[in-house]
């Protein structure tokens, strides 16, 4: 009997891992896909807000000012990629301008430092290729950029190094109270615990619902993105948000951490949780409001378009805590936008309930620290020169769009919980996710992983389940 | 820091063909890096036949007819290294390379020939809606699987675009045992060679549909569907016209982009047309000493015209070795068109560097019938050809000789003009 069960390995699952394991505890993540991040973690807008936009008094505002403050702290303690390159609200007409007054209030009233209504010549300061359009902007200089599966990877990572357990390919069907806890049916069987954190994403409501009676709906909110060229970096500098005003709820233009541009999201209200296909409709609305905040958008140099699913609850609030009816029951649900910003205060806060649910001590062995998978352009050359003496792999480029060598995917497919498939190496580290999106490093990387995990290449798949990348050998059948 | 006159990027056609010119005008320190484990490039994974025919006048296999020109480099002795990537390029012509024995490598170069060659163009640049599975596959990719690996991408295939890679795996597929279901191409005209549509499409019973382009692609791990519909003369999908295609694979095949990652990070300028370098006669870019040839400078449809580009582009920097890597002044006269042609290369010329001649190539941006293709200099027309047909999928040439331009010594203007007569 585990101690803690946590249902989702995304940012939040995550997050309560990798606080829990500061404290003596058996905790186990269950995750229904075969890596961590492979749900709304995963394809979103990048962003750690600054905190000025959720409504002040709520938990949104409150977790959201808080992980803010965290990132940069944790982006050292656990080595991934984060910075903070500040935000800005652009005001695109003078009738709006009391809406963003109200939003600098609403963000002062949260505790945002730094905030600052700026003119349309410091905007343009800023930010050269503002739209002439735009009156003043919003300026806020806490706002950052992280990678997002950096940032889950990283949790997880240290998670698992101080003790937690984590079981992929295992998708919780129902749970049953018992006497002192929680009975996990799995497609792997049972799993017994004192207390269950529904981390579930898109599906917290499903579990949520089975252990409580005052209902809840998440509803998934697609987001379509088109991410850009790094030949487009620098285009933007800042997180150009589009205030909301006449003419709806914009999207947002940002650079990356990795150099890139991305544009996004729509915001469409869809039924199936898995529903992540971009539409012709959706992209077409992307790309003409794209345009609205900023001149001559690059969006010719797209590389790639994706969907994300946010979980959006009824009532657009975070429902965090012990559900009173289901003792031991901890719902991290609702977590929409800004939930990327807010999970390492939802992962500190949800670990304190349970410490003090379950009277937990301190772990004696925790280590906060992570290293990251080395990044040899990082290094000097002599540095680098020595590396490749030493591990030759470091020599061998696989990736050419974003120069990812042989040495830095052995590293993600040996570490903990290491990369088991293509997608899962291209999350760690970039490999395929470059201008021509895999075609040249997918056979290589197939031949490294079916080398390192001593598995036949058929076996192979982009993202685990029945994704394989090829179905036999040629002339079998004729 | 190693030092060679002429440093060669990409051990492909291009690259081999260039080496071997160079070294026959007289520069015979000359280096390829490859970052591939062989030489040949592109071609040692294109086992079908019909490359040669121009210049051996046979019909090789793609690693027959790299192996003659492997084989030019070997005879030469001119050196290479394999499993090297290069890095970076400076405008002072510093190459930083790697490789897992060498580690960094740092080589000075007298001259260098750009033969990166070109990428295809993929799924996230074409912006195609739909699920992102497993099971799409840009056409060299899947050749690579299947010719190389011997690894079957897919069994029930659907290919968009008609460029030549997808019309050669269609063929490919059917004979492996894949079932080709159809290849849609948006534009009206395909983007291959005629040929190809032939051996490959038309003797399989392939259909081929033109202006009809994927608006959907189904499946959540694997493809298992996708959705094509007819396109208006704007290339936007006809509503209405949706059909559906079971099938586990996408192969696709709607352009290639010349390979400029190097060159524009060495201050190269390119042209937005062909994304490849702006050249002058002497195949030299922006950049006095940095010739470039092949893909990398525009695509080609056969490789005989690449190797024939690659190799003036050789000689060419032998000639700039052998005058002392001195930037000799150029006069740039350029080759501007009207009518048809949507690009040239060269784009300027200077007649003081043409030898005997000098081939200007270029492709038309739609296809026209029974059109002539008029050269004038300074007005006065010196070259006259009907062409029954131009397609964009087609490369066409015209040959400049040298008593053309010197019956013009004051010349100012070179056009190229496609008439009705």
């Amino acid at each position: 009997m585990y101690d803690i069960v946590i249902i989702g390995a995304g940012v939040t699952g995550c997050a309560v891992a990798r606080y829990l394991s500061r404290y003596q505890a058996s905790v186990c993540v269950v995750e229904k896909e075969e890596d961590v991040c492979c749900g709304t973690s995963k394809a979103n807008s990048a962003i750690v807000h600054g905190g000025f936009d959720a409504a002040h008094g709520t938990l949104m505002a409150k977790m959201n000012v808080m992980g803010n403050l965290m990132f940069p702290a944790l982006a050292e303690e656990l080595d991934f990629e984060f910075q903070p390159n500040g935000s800005l609200v652009v005001c695109m007409n003078q009738e709006d301008m009391p809406k963003l007054q109200a939003l600098y209030e609403n963000g002062v009233k949260n505790g945002v430092k730094g905030l600052e209504i700026i003119d349309q010549a410091r905007l343009r300061e800023m930010e050269p290729n503002i739209s002439p359009d735009a009156v003043a902007a919003l300026w806020a200089p806490t706002g950052g950029i992280v990678c997002p599966f950096g940032l889950t990877i990283a949790l997880a990572e240290n998670a698992y190094t101080n003790g937690v357990e984590f079981r992929f390919n295992t998708e919780v069907k129902a749970l049953t109270p018992r006497e002192d806890g929680w009975i996990i049916q799995t497609n792997h069987g049972a799993i017994d615990a004192k207390c269950v954190v529904n981390a579930a994403g898109l599906y917290a409501d499903v579990f949520h619902n089975q252990v409580s009676q005052k209902k809840i709906h998440i509803t998934p909110r697609r987001g379509d993105y088109c991410l850009l060229d790094r030949t487009t970096g620098g285009f933007v500098k800042h997180t150009i948000f589009q205030l909301p005003g006449k003419l709806g709820k914009g999207v947002l233009v940002s650079p990356t951490v990795h150099g890139n541009t991305i544009v996004g999201p729509t915001a469409i209200d869809i039924e199936d949780k898995d529903g992540i296909n971009t539409t012709a409709a959706g992209l077409n609305e992307l790309i003409e409001k794209a345009g609205t905040t900023v001149s001559g958008l690059p969006i010719r140099q797209v590389i790639t378009s994706f969907a994300g699913l946010r979980a959006h609850e009824a009532a657009h609030e975070f429902i965090i805590g012990e559900v009173p009816e289901a003792p031991g029951f901890f719902d991290c649900a609702g977590i929409e936008s800004p939930g990327l910003s807010s999970a390492p205060a939802i992962g500190l806060t949800v670990a304190d309930m349970l410490r003090d649910k379950l009277g937990l001590a301190e772990n004696p062995n925790y280590d906060g620290k992570r290293k990251g998978i080395l990044d040899p352009k990082k290094l000097s050359k002599e540095e680098l020169t020595a590396l490749i003496r030493e591990e030759p792999a470091y020599g061998r480029i696989i990736c050419r769009c974003e120069s990812v060598s042989e040495g830095e995917i052995l590293d993600a497919i040996r570490r903990p919980l290491g990369a088991k498939s293509l997608d899962g190496v291209k999350r760690r580290t970039r490999a395929g996710m470059g201008r021509c999106q895999s075609g040249f490093c997918s056979p290589r990387t197939m031949e490294i992983l079916a080398r390192e995990l001593h598995v036949d290449q058929s076996e192979i798949t982009k993202m685990g389940g029945n994704s394989k990348l090829i179905v036999g050998t040629v002339k079998e059948r004729l | 820091m190693k030092h060679y006159d002429i440093v060669i990027i990409g051990g492909g056609p291009a690259g081999l063909a260039a080496a071997a010119a160079a070294y026959d005008a007289g520069v015979t320190d000359v280096l390829i890096l490859e970052r591939d484990k062989e030489l040949g490039g592109i071609l040692n994974q294109c086992i079908h036949n019909g490359f040669g025919l121009h210049t051996f006048k046979e019909e090789l296999t793609g690693p027959e007819y790299a192996s003659r020109y492997i084989a030019k480099v070997e005879e030469r002795k001119i050196p290479y290294m394999l499993n090297t990537m290069v890095m970076d390029i400076t405008s002072e012509k510093v190459i930083t390379a790697m490789n897992r024995e060498d580690g960094i490598i740092e080589i000075e170069a007298g001259a260098i020939v750009l033969a990166m060659g070109c990428r295809e163009r993929s799924r996230g640049a074409l912006n195609i809606p739909g699920y992102r599975p497993a099971g799409i596959y840009s056409a060299g990719t899947a050749q690579r699987l299947v010719n190389m690996e011997g690894y079957m991408p897919g069994r029930q295939v659907v290919i968009l675009g008609s460029g030549d890679i997808g019309l050669i795996m269609a063929r490919r597929m059917t004979l492996e045992g894949a079932k080709v279901k159809v290849v849609a191409e948006l534009m009206p005209f395909s983007g291959g060679l005629k040929r190809n549509i032939v051996q490959c499409l038309d003797d399989f019973g392939i259909p081929l549909k033109l202006s009809h382009t994927v608006v959907d692609i189904q499946g959540k791990e694997r493809v298992e569907g996708v959705t094509i519909a007819q396109v208006d003369n704007r290339g936007k999908p006809i509503p209405g016209t949706e059909e559906h295609y079971e099938c586990d694979t996408l192969l696709l095949s709607c352009g290639l982009i010349p390979e400029n990652e190097l060159s524009r990070g060495m201050g190269v300028a390119l042209n937005p047309i062909t994304n490849g370098p702006a050249v002058n006669e002497s195949l030299e870019t922006s950049i006095p000493g940095v010739f470039a040839a092949g893909n990398v400078l525009h695509v080609h449809d056969l490789v005989d015209f690449v190797s024939e580009e690659a190799a003036a582009a050789g000689r060419a920097a032998a000639a700039y070795v052998s005058a002392g890597c001195v930037d000799a002044e150029h006069k740039e006269i350029p080759v501007t068109f009207e009518g048809g042609p949507r690009y040239t290369v060269p784009g300027t010329i200077d007649p003081a560097f043409v030898g005997d001649s000098l081939t200007v190539r270029f492709r038309v941006g739609g296809v026209m019938k029974n059109q002539y293709v008029n050269v004038y200099l300074d007005g006065e027309r010196v070259i006259h050809r009907k062409r029954p047909i131009m397609a964009p999928g087609e490369m066409e040439e015209v040959k400049l000789t040298r008593a053309m331009l010197d019956a013009h010594p004051e010349l100012s203007s070179i056009c190229i003009k496609v008439e009705e007569a």
